[in-house]
């Protein structure tokens, strides 16, 4: 769908799989051109979503990063090692018990 | 040129309701609205329909907020049509927490007070009765009770916009964004409103119901309404999974997923509308000792707003003695009182029985009053 203007310089891990991508490049932009549409799925149907806006406006390229949940993969830059994976359903805070 | 049977001065909350509900008594309204530069309270609000803390000393303004309560119902059920989707309205009781002794007394002598001037659904509840009130909810260990009202509750005060301003085109009325009022002037069969882009166009009645904005308008029709824009901060963060299941004063999860965290009452005379990261840093922090887990959450935008103030607080309702015809409507509790300024208030407007429904909310109380009291 997407072509790269410019070739890859690194690799990053998406859901377990290396994948190339550009350092400095947004994630979200690295995805793309890497033919990944599917980012998240909903909290309410699960059905699945990808980047809209690509501005930090939409919220719908939400990710897990390195295991930080909600991140908007098009505003955060990509370096090489970065490891992602798509934002499965709401985020809970499951360590209710040690904050509280 | 244009003729109307009501013209409102105002596009957010109070003004649309008020027009959405004279368009659905036949009415042929047109609501002015300054457009997208005004400073609307209505897109920067908190979204709590709420009873509990409404009208100390004022039993007109609390008998007012309960009658608003009680229609709610009905206008949730017809704007989440208009809207096209759920307005979220929620009554499923609010809270006000208490996180330390003197905060619970001073709580308990306010819920006495309420009950004193005739209010008797709000109670108090001690730690335990909270937590069977949320089974689960992860209060932390500084919220030692709260006041706790069944009829308060919480709804999408954006999605309650558009619903209004989608029943007001639905039933005719017609909303004029794009430009300031310059002047309102008798004219045969009412009054000429000229607008500064040269428009201009008659109304038989005229209610001005412009927020932070009515005084130099209230002017114009020979009233003197007192009304101080009054700052409030909000943070909202990322959408989490059901943590509060009921809202309270100064923190809410939306019906979204996201928690909504307020509030301040900046009261400096500025219509300026920034965040400072001191209040963000306060209001987050009290909320963390009614929530810990929300240490985790990370907040995704911050906003400031401006409440239209009178001097005691409480909105103000009146018919001009000078300009007959003309009315105004102000108010800081343009989402709770929804559904009396689209049912009874617009009623009153075509009628003309203004005063008789909010005799005591008439801005003549404002006389000698300088300073904004407790709201």
């Amino acid at each position: 769908m997407f072509k790269r203007t410019d070739p890859p310089d690194c690799t990053i891990t998406w859901d377990g799989r290396e994948l190339p991508a550009r350092n400095g490049e947004s994630l979200a932009t690295a995805l793309l051109a890497a033919g990944v549409l599917h980012f998240r799925e909903t909290p309410v149907s699960g059905a699945a979503r990808g980047p809209l806006c690509l501005m930090g406006a939409c919220f719908d390229c939400l990710v897990e990063l390195d295991g930080q949940p909600n991140v908007q993969a098009c505003m955060t830059p990509v370096r090489p090692g970065l490891v992602a994976a798509p934002q499965r359903g709401i985020r809970g805070l499951p360590e209710v018990e040690d904050a509280a | 040129m244009e003729r109307y049977d009501v013209a409102i001065i105002g596009g957010g909350m109070v003004g649309t309701a008020i027009g959405y509900g004279c368009a659905g008594h036949g009415a042929r309204v047109a609501v002015l609205d300054e457009g997208d530069v005004a400073l609307r309270a209505s897109r920067g609000n908190f979204g709590l329909v709420w009873g509990q803390s409404k009208g100390d000393n004022m039993p007109a303004y609390a008998a007012w907020t309960r009658r608003s309560i009680a229609l709610w119902p009905d206008l949730a059920e017809r704007v989440s049509v208009l809207a096209g989707r759920d307005v979220q309205y929620r009554q499923v009781g609010g809270l006000t927490f208490c996180l330390d002794e003197q905060e619970l007394v001073a709580r308990r002598d306010f819920v006495h007070r309420r009950h004193n001037q005739g209010h008797a659904s709000v109670r108090m509840l001690d730690r335990r009765e909270l937590e069977e009130l949320m089974p689960g909810c992860p209060l932390g260990p500084d919220v030692s009770g709260a006041s706790y009202d069944p009829n308060d509750g919480h709804v999408d005060p954006l999605t309650l916009l558009r619903g209004l301003h989608a029943g007001l085109r639905a039933a005719g009325g017609a909303h004029l964004p794009g430009a300031p009022l310059d002047a309102i002037e008798p004219a045969a069969g009412g009054y000429r409103l000229r607008r500064a882009d040269g428009s201009e166009l008659l109304a038989a009645r005229v209610v001005v119901a412009a927020g932070v904005a009515t005084t130099p308008i209230a002017a114009m029709i020979g009233l003197d309404v007192p009304v101080r824009p009054v700052r409030g901060q909000n943070i909202v963060t990322e959408r989490l999974a059901p943590i509060l299941p009921k809202p309270a004063s100064a923190i809410r999860q939306t019906g979204d997923g996201t928690v909504q965290i307020g509030v301040t009452n900046e009261d400096d005379g500025s219509f300026e509308t920034p965040t400072t990261t001191a209040a963000l840093a306060g209001m987050a922090a009290r909320a963390l000792r009614v929530l810990p887990p929300l240490a985790q959450a990370r907040m995704v935008r911050s906003w400031a707003a401006l409440r239209p103030m009178t001097p005691d607080g409480c909105p103000a309702y009146a018919e001009s003695a000078t300009h007959p015809g003309c009315f105004v409507a102000v108010c800081h509790s343009g989402v709770t009182l929804a559904a009396v300024h689209a049912g009874p208030l617009a009623e009153a407007v075509l009628s003309g029985a203004v005063a008789e429904i909010a005799a005591e909310l008439h801005p003549s109380r404002f006389v000698g009053m300088t300073h904004v009291q407790a709201h």
